[in-house]
């Protein structure tokens, strides 16, 4: 089972060997050859503007959007869960998304660095799990199709939708492999990945 | 539970910024060509290394005013300096809040003997470091992130391609070595006996390594990507060249693409002047920066 990891930018090799350490192998995608036989895709941390301003330049917004949506399971971590949102509040104005989950994320949501933190968390079919937010976002509004996995107070941090899973925190930094899991064992291998 | 200011956290923002360039503006204007460049995070400061170098005088943390007008600018991380030493400047910096203080030898230092004890911070730290060893005593004093210091303001990247190679080259030593050549490097480096031996069981420094000092060109960013840099801070080099949004541009998509060498000659094309600089060996050992920092 090939899975990518987007690495324009961010914390890549992180989950590289998060991948690896549950059993897939994981491919680096930087350029457009680098998608074809993919079984699912990692959208890693980092800066979701960054990234989202590469993908148009590399000409791999529309083509990455399209493998989405003809059913390529992806995982969204931080950043990942921004481009994988309908939308942003708080990005930059004509911020570029890839879209796929129906949910509207809150950039920045917890506030600056000097409030990021680590929580224990609840996450529904996986148990507790040790959850590291920095300047991580929040899912403002959830369509009726998405199921949320995990909270912290009122707001859903962890949720899913058919092929498409995303965490406002970052499982790839804590060596627990469970999310990774989850996304491997259920989206990747029972979604199906690319004909 | 809930837990700020934690290493997990601290470390962990650092490896958020990897692969990417660490812009330095003078004003939300520049900010806001920076984040609309696609840099990771921005440096907000009263003078680009450049004019710091000019000017001469003493070199302080900026206002709190004008960080918060960079701040309120972009979206993406603001970054701000500390001298070497006075802790009252990053207590400042954290209460504003910053998302990350650079104790940066580029501003005059303020203390001669001690580093900012960083750890007790919620606000993560990073540092310049010209060796392994000046880096590790960075990491031990709380240093979430590193920096390769070059020779800031010159636009001449080699001491940048020196301090890079240098530490990355210490660092391979170690991975060669037995436990007791370890603590005899330990030794000879005055650095932790635990970080040396976890530096060199990783390969790595433990913490995420990015390089500083003379980068102006998208050439000079790949080439520190392909060195082995996790990223690229540049100060002057941007702002003071000739069409400052194309090269910025350009330094983003040649530190992504780093290995691509046509992809780097298409951006560098048409970029008009870079920053007209200072060849490092011009100057007198005072007026290195790099020196600083114990």
């Amino acid at each position: 089972m090939t899975v990518g990891v987007l690495a324009l930018q961010g914390d890549v090799r992180e989950h590289v060997h998060a991948l690896e350490a549950v059993g897939a192998t994981a491919r680096p995608v930087k350029r457009l050859a680098d998608l074809s036989g993919l079984d699912g895709i990692v959208l890693p941390g980092g800066e979701s503007t960054t990234m989202g301003r590469l993908l148009g330049i590399f000409d791999l917004l529309d083509p990455l959007r399209a493998l989405l949506g003809d059913g390529l399971p992806a995982y969204g971590t931080c950043a990942g869960m921004i481009l994988l949102a309908a939308e942003v509040v708080d990005g930059r104005p004509g911020q570029e998304l890839l879209g796929g989950l129906d949910i509207t994320v809150r950039r920045n949501a917890f506030g600056s660095q000097v409030e990021s933190f680590e929580s224990d968390l609840d996450v529904e079919g996986v148990g507790d799990v040790h959850g590291v937010f920095i300047r991580a976002p929040w899912v403002e509004r959830a369509g009726p199709s998405v199921q949320v996995l995990a909270r912290v107070g009122e707001h859903p941090v962890a949720v899913r939708q058919g092929h498409l899973m995303a965490t406002s925190f970052h499982p790839e930094l804590t060596g627990d492999t469970r999310m990774h899991e989850l996304f491997v064992r259920r989206l990747v291998a029972t979604e199906g990945g690319r004909p | 539970m809930s837990e700020t200011g934690t290493s997990v956290v601290k470390r962990g923002m650092a490896e958020q910024l990897k692969g990417g360039v660490i812009m330095d503006v003078v004003t939300p204007s520049q900010a806001r060509i920076a984040e609309d460049a696609g840099a990771v995070a921005v440096m907000a400061l009263e003078r680009v290394p450049a004019d710091i170098r000019r000017d001469g005088g003493v070199s302080r943390m900026s206002d709190p005013d004008m960080i918060d007008s960079i701040k309120a600018e972009v979206t993406i991380p603001v970054m701000a300096k500390a001298r070497i030493g006075p802790f009252v400047e990053a207590q400042v910096l954290q209460a504003i809040g910053v998302d990350y203080i650079d104790e940066s030898e580029v501003l005059t230092p303020a203390d001669y003997a001690h580093h900012i004890d960083k750890a007790p911070f919620t606000v993560p730290f990073v540092c310049g470091a010209t060796n392994l060893g000046e880096a590790l005593r960075r990491i031990s004093e709380g240093a979430a992130m590193i920096r390769s210091k070059g020779e800031a303001g010159t636009g001449d990247v080699s001491q940048a391609t020196t301090h890079i190679r240098t530490i990355l080259g210490q660092i391979k030593r170690l991975t060669t070595m037995d436990s007791s050549e370890l603590f005899e490097a330990a030794k000879e480096m005055r650095a932790p006996i635990q970080l040396v031996r976890e530096t060199a069981e990783l390969g790595r420094l433990p913490v995420v390594l990015f390089t500083a000092g003379g980068v102006a060109t998208p050439a000079d960013a790949a080439m520190m990507m392909q060195l082995g840099a996790d990223g690229v801070f540049i100060g002057s080099g941007i702002f003071k060249s000739g069409d400052p949004a194309a090269r910025a541009r350009a330094c983003v998509e040649a530190t992504a693409y780093y290995e691509d060498a046509e992809r780097i000659a298409k951006v560098s094309r048409g970029l008009g002047e870079a920053m007209v600089g200072i060849a490092v060996d011009s100057l007198g050992a005072g007026d290195l920066l790099a020196n600083r920092g114990w």
